[in-house]
C-alpha cells in the first residue's frame, strides 16, 4: 500500500499539482508489470466467464427474474479495486455480479444467491439485484436506480464521522445519473467534504434509451460541475486508465478533500436485461466494441506482445477459471433451497 | 466433447418460443457471442447467441417450428476434432448436476410443471408468534414526577441517548442552529457540537439516503423530517432501503435508523402539510411504528427507538408538542417497543386510539362517564408490531369496541383493529365495531371546513353511545 501511495504522489507533481480544487487526473494509463497484467487478466475472465455461465444458467430457467449481466465492463470494477484499501466501502446498483466478484464475495455465494438457494450470500432471500457482504464491505446490491448515491455518501458520512480514513465507491449508471437524488447526493458530499468516489459506469444506455435521447448534458464527468465536484472522463475498457485515474481519486477523497466524480466510458456487450431484444442498437456497433475495444481482449494482446505467455498458457488460465466458475455453477444447482422457516426471518432484529 | 444447445429462457416468464430462424448453418464455426439462431417469445424476437464456440454439428429443432419448450434441446455444438459422427454423445451444458442432464428433458419439464402445480398448492408455515414484549418498567416508589411538555421530553430523550452512545447523531433540516422547526432539537448543537447535530439542505429524498447510509455502516441516526408529509419525498429510502435490507442482505446488514418528526394535521395548513402517515408505515415489515400520546411515553419510546436495531418510524404530533404530562426523574427512562397501555379502566365499551386520537378518546370518556358509562382506553402507543393482547382482553370485558384516530378512513389504523378484533374476539362482541377517523377528503383550509374534516369528541360520544345501544 505505501509502494502505490508513492507512486501516485509522484504522478500527481507531473500534473497541474500547484492547484489543489481539483486532483490531477488526466488520460494517465498505469505502468503495468507482468504480474499485475496476469492477475487484471485473472480478475476480469472470472467476471467474464461467471456472467456467461449465469446467461447459461438463466437460459436454463435455473435463474429467474431479473439478472443483469455485467460483460463488456469488466474493467471498471477490476481497476478501481486495485485501488482501494481494507476497510474502503463499495456500493452499486442492480448490474451487480461484477462489484462482488471483484470485492473478493465468492463465487458460490453469488451464483447460488442468483438460483435462489441457501448458500447465497442472502440466504436466497436477495437475488441478483440484492446481495451484501459485510466482510467484504459491499453495501448491496440496490434494485432502485439512483438510490446507491446517497446510501453511498451516507457511508461515507460514517467513515468522516469515524475518522477511520475510508473511502466509499459508489457506482451507479448513466441512467441513474439522471436521478434527482444524485444531485441531493452531490450537494452534500461536497458540502460536507465526505470522502466519497462517484463512479458512473456510461455504458451508452438506460436499459434502451441512448445517452443522447436521455441526457442534455452527456458528458457525465461535468455533471458535478454545480456542485464544485472535480470530475474526469476515464476509458473504461482500458483497466490501467482505471487504475490510473481510481488511485488519484481515492487518494483525493481519502486526504479530506471531497468528493470525486469519474465517468468511466464504457459497454455492456448484453441485454440490460435477459429479456432485451436489443433494437435500440445495432449488432456492428456490439460486434466493433468487442473486436476493438474489449478489456479482456487489451490485456491477452499485452501479454502475447510481451512474450509472457503463449496462447496455450493464457487457454490454461482461461480453462482454470471456467473450472472455478463451473464448480460455482454446480454448487448453485444443487445446493438446496432455503428452508421455509426462513420465510419470516431477518425481518426485524 | 460436444455439448447440446438448448432452447433457453428468455424472460422472466417465458416456457415455450417460436425458433423463428437459423443464422448458422450445420458445419458452420461458431465463435462466442455469434447469433445463431433468432427466437420468438410471447414480448419480442429475440437474438440467440453462442456462449461456447465450435462447429455447428446438428441442427435437431428447424426453423419455423412453433412452441418450443425451454430446455428442450436444438441443436449440438462440436470442439474441435469432433466429427458430427460425435452427435449421439452430446452432453447437455451443465457441469455437473444441473436438473436438465438428469432424464429426458421432457420428463424433466414434466417434472418441473408438476412441481409447480404443487407449488401453488402449498400452504405457508404458520409465521412464528412475536416474542413477548416486557411490560413497562417498575416506577420506585417517591420517584418524583415533573411536569414536562411533550417537546421538552422528545429533547430530553435525545440529549440522553446523544450522551450514553457516541455512535448517535441527529440530522434534518434546521436541527442545529435554528434549534428546530419546532424547537424540538434545543440546546443539542450547544451541547454536542456541529459534528453530530447536523443541519441539512432542504433535501428529505437524499439525506433520507445519506442516513440509511450511514446507519448500514453501524453508526445510529436520528433524521428528523421537519414534517412527515415531507418524508413523501424519502419515502423510497424508507421502505425500500431501510426497512428492506435485512431481509434481502439475509440478516447481515440492516438500518438501526429513527425517522421522526411531527405527523398528521397541525392547525389551517392545508391539504399538503396535514397528512397522517402511521397506516401507511404500518404497512411495511422491516419497520417499527410508534406514535406516542403522553410525554413520558415519548420519552421513554424515544429512547428505545434509538436503541432499537431496526427502523423505527417515530410519529409526533404538532399540536401534542406544548401540551404537559407528568414524567417520573429517573436515570434512564425507558419503555418497551410493541406494548399498548391502559389509560383508563372501564365496563361499558373499549375505546382504542394513540398519538392525538387520545386527546379525543379521553374528553370523550369523561363526559360519557358523567352520562353512566365507563370507557375503557387503550392507549396503543406504537402500531406497528401491534399489541393487541389488552384491546382483547378489554372487549371480552366490554363486549363493544370504537377506534378513534385522525388518519383518512380507508385501510386505516383502525380498520385494521377492527378487522384483528373481530377474527379474535368475535364470540364476545355484543356490537359492530365502530371506526372513527378522519373524513375521506384532503384537508381543508377553511377554519370551519377543517374542523369537519378532523374527528371531534361529539363523533366519539356517538360511537360510544351507538355500540352501547344507548339513547
Amino acid at each position: 500500500m505505501a509502494a502505490r501511495k508513492s507512486a501516485s504522489s509522484s504522478r500527481r507533481k507531473t500534473g497541474s499539482s500547484s492547484r489543489s480544487t481539483k486532483p490531477s487526473i488526466g488520460d494517465k494509463i498505469a505502468d503495468f508489470s507482468k504480474d499485475e497484467e496476469f492477475d487484471a487478466l485473472r480478475r476480469m475472465l472470472l467476471i467474464r466467464r461467471f456472467e456467461e455461465k449465469a446467461g447459461q444458467l438463466y437460459g436454463m430457467g435455473f435463474i429467474g427474474g431479473f439478472c443483469h449481466l455485467y460483460i463488456g465492463q469488466e474493467a471498471v470494477v477490476t481497476g478501481m479495486q486495485l485501488t482501494l484499501q481494507d476497510g474502503d466501502q463499495v456500493i452499486t446498483g442492480y448490474r451487480d455480479h461484477g462489484h462482488m466478484l471483484a470485492t473478493g464475495m465468492s463465487p458460490r455465494g453469488v451464483m447460488a444467491e442468483l438460483t435462489g438457494r441457501q448458500g447465497g450470500y442472502s440466504k436466497g432471500k436477495g437475488g441478483s439485484m440484492h446481495m451484501f457482504s459485510k466482510e467484504k464491505n459491499f453495501y448491496g446490491g440496490h434494485g432502485i436506480v439512483g438510490v446507491p448515491a446517497p446510501l453511498g455518501a451516507g457511508l461515507a458520512l460514517a467513515n468522516q464521522y469515524r475518522e477511520n480514513g475510508f473511502v466509499s465507491l459508489t457506482y451507479f449508471g448513466d441512467g441513474a445519473a439522471n436521478q434527482g437524488q444524485v444531485y441531493e447526493s452531490f450537494n452534500m458530499a461536497s458540502l460536507w467534504k465526505l470522502p466519497v468516489v462517484f463512479i458512473i459506469e456510461n455504458n451508452r444506455y438506460a436499459m434502451g434509451t441512448s445517452v443522447a435521447r436521455s441526457s442534455a448534458q452527456p458528458a457525465f464527468s461535468e455533471r458535478g460541475a454545480s456542485f464544485k465536484i472535480p470530475g474526469f472522463h476515464v476509458d473504461g475498457m482500458d483497466i490501467r486508465a482505471v487504475k490510473a485515474a481510481g488511485e488519484e481519486a481515492t487518494d483525493w477523497a481519502r486526504s479530506g478533500k471531497g468528493p470525486v466524480i469519474l465517468e468511466m466510458e464504457t459497454y455492456r456487450y448484453r441485454g440490460h436485461s435477459m429479456s432485451d431484444p436489443a433494437k435500440y442498437r445495432t449488432r456492428d456497433e456490439v460486434q466493433k466494441m468487442r473486436s476493438e475495444h474489449d478489456p479482456i481482449e487489451q490485456v491477452r494482446k499485452r501479454i502475447l506482445d510481451n512474450e509472457w505467455a503463449d496462447e496455450d498458457e493464457l487457454k490454461a488460465i482461461d480453462k482454470e477459471i471456467r473450472d472455478q466458475v463451473s464448480d460455482a455453477a454446480d454448487f448453485a444447482q444443487s445446493d438446496p433451497e432455503p428452508d421455509e422457516s426462513e420465510l419470516y426471518t431477518d425481518i426485524l432484529l | 466433447m460436444s455439448t447440446q444447445v438448448l432452447m433457453p429462457a428468455l424472460s422472466p416468464t417465458m416456457e415455450e418460443g417460436t425458433l423463428a430462424k437459423w443464422n448458422k448453418k450445420e458445419g458452420d464455426t461458431v465463435e462466442i457471442g455469434d447469433v445463431i439462431a433468432e427466437i420468438e417469445t410471447d414480448k419480442a424476437t429475440m437474438e440467440f447467441e453462442a456462449v461456447e464456440e465450435g462447429t455447428l454439428g446438428k441442427i435437431l429443432v428447424s426453423e419455423g417450428t412453433e412452441n418450443v419448450k425451454v430446455n428442450t434441446p436444438i441443436a449440438v455444438l462440436l470442439e474441435e476434432g469432433e466429427s458430427a459422427d460425435d452427435v449421439d454423445e452430446a452432453a447437455p451444458p451443465t457441469g455437473g448436476n444441473g436438473a436438465a442432464k438428469d432424464g429426458g428433458e421432457a420428463d424433466e419439464s414434466s417434472q418441473k410443471e408438476k412441481a409447480a402445480s404443487d407449488e401453488g398448492k402449498k400452504k405457508a408455515p404458520a409465521q412464528p408468534k412475536q416474542a413477548e414484549v416486557p411490560a413497562d418498567p417498575d416506577i420506585p416508589e417517591g420517584t418524583e414526577m415533573v411536569e414536562t411538555t411533550v417537546r421538552e421530553a422528545l429533547r430530553d430523550a435525545m440529549a440522553e441517548e446523544l450522551r450514553r452512545d457516541g455512535d448517535v447523531f441527529v440530522m434534518g433540516e434546521e436541527v442545529a442552529e435554528y434549534e428546530g422547526a419546532y424547537k424540538i432539537t434545543q440546546g443539542l448543537l450547544s451541547e454536542f457540537g456541529a459534528k453530530r447535530i447536523i443541519d441539512t439542505p432542504i433535501t428529505e429524498h437524499g439525506f433520507a439516503g445519506v442516513g440509511v447510509g450511514a446507519a448500514m455502516a453501524g453508526l445510529k441516526p436520528i433524521v428528523e423530517f421537519m414534517t412527515f408529509n415531507f418524508a413523501m419525498q424519502a419515502i423510497d429510502q424508507i421502505v425500500n432501503s431501510a426497512a428492506k435490507t435485512l431481509y434481502m442482505s439475509g440478516g447481515q446488514m440492516g438500518a438501526p435508523i429513527v425517522f421522526r418528526g411531527p405527523n398528521g394535521a397541525a392547525a389551517r395548513v392545508g391539504a399538503q402539510h396535514s397528512q397522517c402517515y402511521g397506516a401507511w408505515y404500518s404497512h411495511i415489515p422491516g419497520l417499527k411504528v410508534v406514535m406516542p400520546y403522553t410525554a413520558a411515553d415519548a420519552k421513554g419510546l424515544l429512547k428505545a427507538a434509538v436503541r432499537d436495531p431496526n427502523p423505527v418510524m417515530f410519529l409526533e404530533n404538532e399540536i401534542l408538542y406544548g401540551q404537559t404530562f407528568e414524567v417520573p426523574k429517573l436515570d434512564d427512562f425507558v419503555l418497551p417497543i410493541g406494548r399498548a397501555r391502559t389509560h383508563r379502566e372501564g365496563a361499558d365499551c373499549t375505546i382504542v386510539s394513540f398519538g392525538i386520537g387520545m386527546t379525543y378518546a379521553i374528553k370523550a370518556a369523561e363526559e360519557l362517564s358523567g352520562m353512566g358509562i365507563e370507557c375503557e382506553i387503550i392507549d396503543l402507543r406504537t402500531i406497528r408490531p401491534m399489541d393487541l393482547s389488552s384491546t382483547i382482553e378489554s372487549v371480552k370485558k366490554t363486549k363493544r369496541l370504537v377506534t378513534v384516530e385522525e388518519g383518512f378512513p380507508q385501510s386505516s389504523i383502525g380498520t385494521e383493529i377492527a378487522t384483528r378484533v373481530m377474527q379474535q374476539a368475535f364470540d364476545y362482541l355484543d356490537a359492530p365495531i365502530a371506526t372513527i377517523a378522519g373524513k375521506d377528503v384532503p384537508m381543508p383550509y377553511a377554519a370551519n371546513l377543517e374542523k369537519l374534516a378532523l374527528p371531534n369528541v361529539e363523533e366519539v360520544i356517538d360511537a360510544v353511545k351507538a355500540v352501547t345501544y344507548t339513547a
